[in-house]
């Protein structure tokens, strides 16, 4: 029964249209003038519209810069973006920046730092309200506020604090507010709960998930805790120095993992059961160790949804 | 040793084995916008070679409650009731004293990291960035046991090799910034090992670092902890975490134990509505409800006198009698304790939520194919 249920959202998933679309996108730093950092390299994915897409890997997989390169906090250095069919890679011009701003919107990590401490919340939520004059007068500018605050869990009283007079976990719901009062189609969540305590996360998590429902959201969720990109996504991609090394529905990467990364991943995911946990083994992944060059890996797909990163050989030794 | 049933489920204990035994502390700050009961009355006792974990919400009281283990205290801090005991051997006597007794300047001097070592959180900000690894490493060494400086290199580089640093000399003369984050974390633990501790305290550890490499530095610390044979202290949000290394959890809230037990039994029997409510609120792999169970709210404001049990505004199982008296200790095994009204003889029977017990139901089953 519930394995019918499961594939018959999936295939519903699959039907629906494509919000965002990315292509080859390669973002490099220049260290000096003989060396980049190839933070991200060559990486292609979809977001379906009304799904969430959820991004792991470790520290410096290169997570963080595809959020950024996407909303274009940085210049991508390859590669097309589209946003709706609507192209927003390349020269940013006047008309592409309006477009991009309204429709995708960003969580950072840390509520504290990525709130002005100088602005009271009504104007935090308020600032790309003004930036693209989307009302009329004060008056409904104040009701469009005080609406998304209410949606998220705040009440009218606390619009005219200041962030530090609340706590994480609502200092978070303020900056779910910020993006949503835009009324985009896609949100980057970069790490948005990671700074929260456990029982603060499943609230934020819950609102999240209430507003996917409601407004039917995108998400672009990053983060490194698997057992919540897991409650939280449809879509996974597993990225490893710069690269995608796996890509498929939740299901498919979590009960059939192909690449060994992935698998040393999902060994390393503590789980609260203090007998089998003990003992357990972690799956030890060096790249170097194994002989995997990710640049000489073609993408192989099993199904139509799950992508490994291999040469013919390591997949055949893998799968 | 002690002699450990293999479920864990009844530990036994001698009264010798104590190495620290905190009771009934009560801690509060002065600040500018009155008095802050930070801690209200924290019992627990540590045993040689075992691990306690505390584990509870910021601002619950956990790193309070260490750091006066360790003597680190504020101007502004004042122990207002309580007594740490520690035990140890000196010239091969046993000597017990109460640590919260010495001053700042003697715990620094006698017992911070000769007897009880900390591994901070952030591995960063613990590391001088201005000194090498190996200045930073044998400075405890010749601080505490009267090493020379070339003796202390030769053991600090040993110590680098048990923590896992794939070249200890090398890396001796490094310094931090050129280190990995999981390789600074092992340097942290080897300059906490360096003066052979009894007690270890980690504060969240691995909250800063990579799933894969949290694994990792685990696996070390008890490595270490069995072959030396030292107790160990840890503070976390992460039950993940708790599960693989606590023999035994405190589950904090608003500056007191609120449950404590073994951790099979935190896991398989929790009661008190707090615990529920912590390990709900963490989605295992198999989770598939439509919302996650939050607690609502957030925790209380410890500078306004708390009547009653303070998880009560927050506690959907919150009776009358809650908002009003502050619920006593029930016993519930030699191991098992549980502070919650809803232990009481007249108190209406309550179940713990339905996913829950689904949970520990698949957790269970899961235990019988892992002990086939």
């Amino acid at each position: 029964m519930a394995i019918e249920e499961r594939s018959n959202s999936t295939k519903d998933l699959k039907d629906r249209e494509v919000i965002l679309e990315v292509k080859g996108l390669k973002q490099y730093f220049p260290v000096d003038s003989h060396n980049v950092v190839k933070a991200v390299d060559d990486v292609s994915f979809q977001v379906r519209k009304g799904t969430t897409f959820g991004l792991v890997g470790e520290s410096g997989s290169g997570k963080s810069t595809i959020g950024r390169s996407i909303i274009r906090l940085y210049d991508p250095t390859e590669g097309t973006i589209t946003l709706s069919g609507k192209e927003v890679s390349g020269r940013l011009t006047r008309d592409k920046k309006d477009f991009l701003t309204t429709h995708m919107q960003m969580i950072f990590q840390d509520p504290m730092a990525s709130l002005n401490p100088r602005k009271k919340v009504i104007d935090i939520v308020a600032e790309g309200l003004d930036a693209n004059h989307l009302y009329q007068n004060r008056k409904e500018r104040e009701e469009k506020v005080y609406k998304i605050l209410e949606r998220v869990g705040l009440n009218h009283e606390q619009a005219n604090r200041y962030p530090h007079m609340f706590s994480g976990g609502q200092r978070q719901r303020i900056g779910i507010a910020r993006a949503i009062v835009m009324q985009p189609e896609l949100i980057i969540a970069d790490e948005c709960i990671s700074a929260l305590d456990v029982s603060i996360q499943a609230q934020v998590v819950n609102i999240m998930k209430d507003l996917q429902d409601e407004l039917g959201l995108t998400y672009l969720f990053i983060a490194h805790d698997l057992a919540m990109v897991k409650y939280i996504s449809d879509y996974i991609g597993v990225i490893h120095l710069g690269h995608f090394v796996e890509m498929g529905t939740k299901e498919e990467i979590f009960s059939n993992p192909v690449h060994p990364y992935t698998k040393s991943l999902l060994s390393a995911i503590p789980e609260p059961n203090p007998i089998t946990e003990r003992d357990r083994k972690l799956v030890v992944y060096d790249k170097n160790e194994m002989g995997v060059d990710y640049t000489k890996g073609t993408k192989h797909f099993l199904t139509p949804s799950h992508m490994v990163l291999a040469t013919d050989a390591e997949l055949a030794a893998w799968a | 040793m002690n002699q450990k049933n293999s479920n864990s489920s009844s530990v036994e204990w001698s009264k010798e084995d104590v190495v620290l035994d905190v009771k009934d502390v009560h801690i509060s700050f002065a600040t500018s916008a009155g008095t802050l009961n930070a801690i209200r009355g924290v019992n627990f006792t540590l045993h040689k070679g075992e691990t306690v974990a505390i584990v509870g919400e910021s601002g619950s009281g956990k790193s309070v409650t260490v750091k006066s283990v360790m003597g680190i205290r504020s101007s502004n801090q004042k122990i207002n009731h309580g007594e740490i005991l520690y035990t140890y051997e000196e010239h091969g006597k046993k000597k017990t004293v109460d640590l919260l007794k010495f001053s700042k300047r003697e715990m620094i001097a006698n017992y911070n990291g000769k007897h009880i070592a900390m591994v901070f959180q952030d591995p960063m900000t613990a590391l001088n960035p201005l000194l090498t690894i190996g200045a930073q490493v044998i400075e405890g060494m010749v601080l505490h046991l009267g090493m020379s400086k070339e003796e202390a290199w030769k053991k600090g580089e040993e110590l680098l090799a048990e923590v896992g640093i794939p070249n200890p000399a090398l890396t001796m003369k490094n310094y931090p910034h050129q280190l990995s984050g999981g390789m600074r974390q092992r340097i942290v633990i080897a300059i906490a090992i360096a003066c052979n501790p009894d007690v270890l305290i980690c504060d969240e550890p691995t909250t800063a670092l990579d799933v894969t490499i949290q694994a990792r530095i685990l696996d070390l610390i008890k490595k270490i902890q069995k072959d030396r044979n030292i107790s160990v202290i840890y503070i976390t949000h992460d039950l993940g975490v708790v599960a693989k290394v606590a023999d035994y959890v405190c589950v904090m809230y608003a500056g007191k134990i609120v449950e404590r037990g073994t951790a099979y039994e935190m896991y398989f029997e929790p009661r008190h509505p707090y615990t529920w409510g912590l390990l709900l609120a963490m989605p295992d792999l198999n989770t598939t409800d439509e919302r996650l169970y939050a607690i609502p709210g957030t925790p209380p404001n410890l500078l306004r006198k708390l009547v009653g049990d303070a998880f009560a505004p927050r506690n959907r199982y919150a009776l009358n009698i809650d908002y009003e008296e502050e619920p006593p200790v029930y016993v519930l095994s030699d191991t098992h304790m549980v502070s919650s009204w809803l232990e009481h003889k007249d108190a209406p029977k309550v179940e713990m939520p339905e996913s829950l017990q689904m949970r520990i139901n698949r957790m269970k089953k899961e235990v019988g194919a892992y002990g086939n």
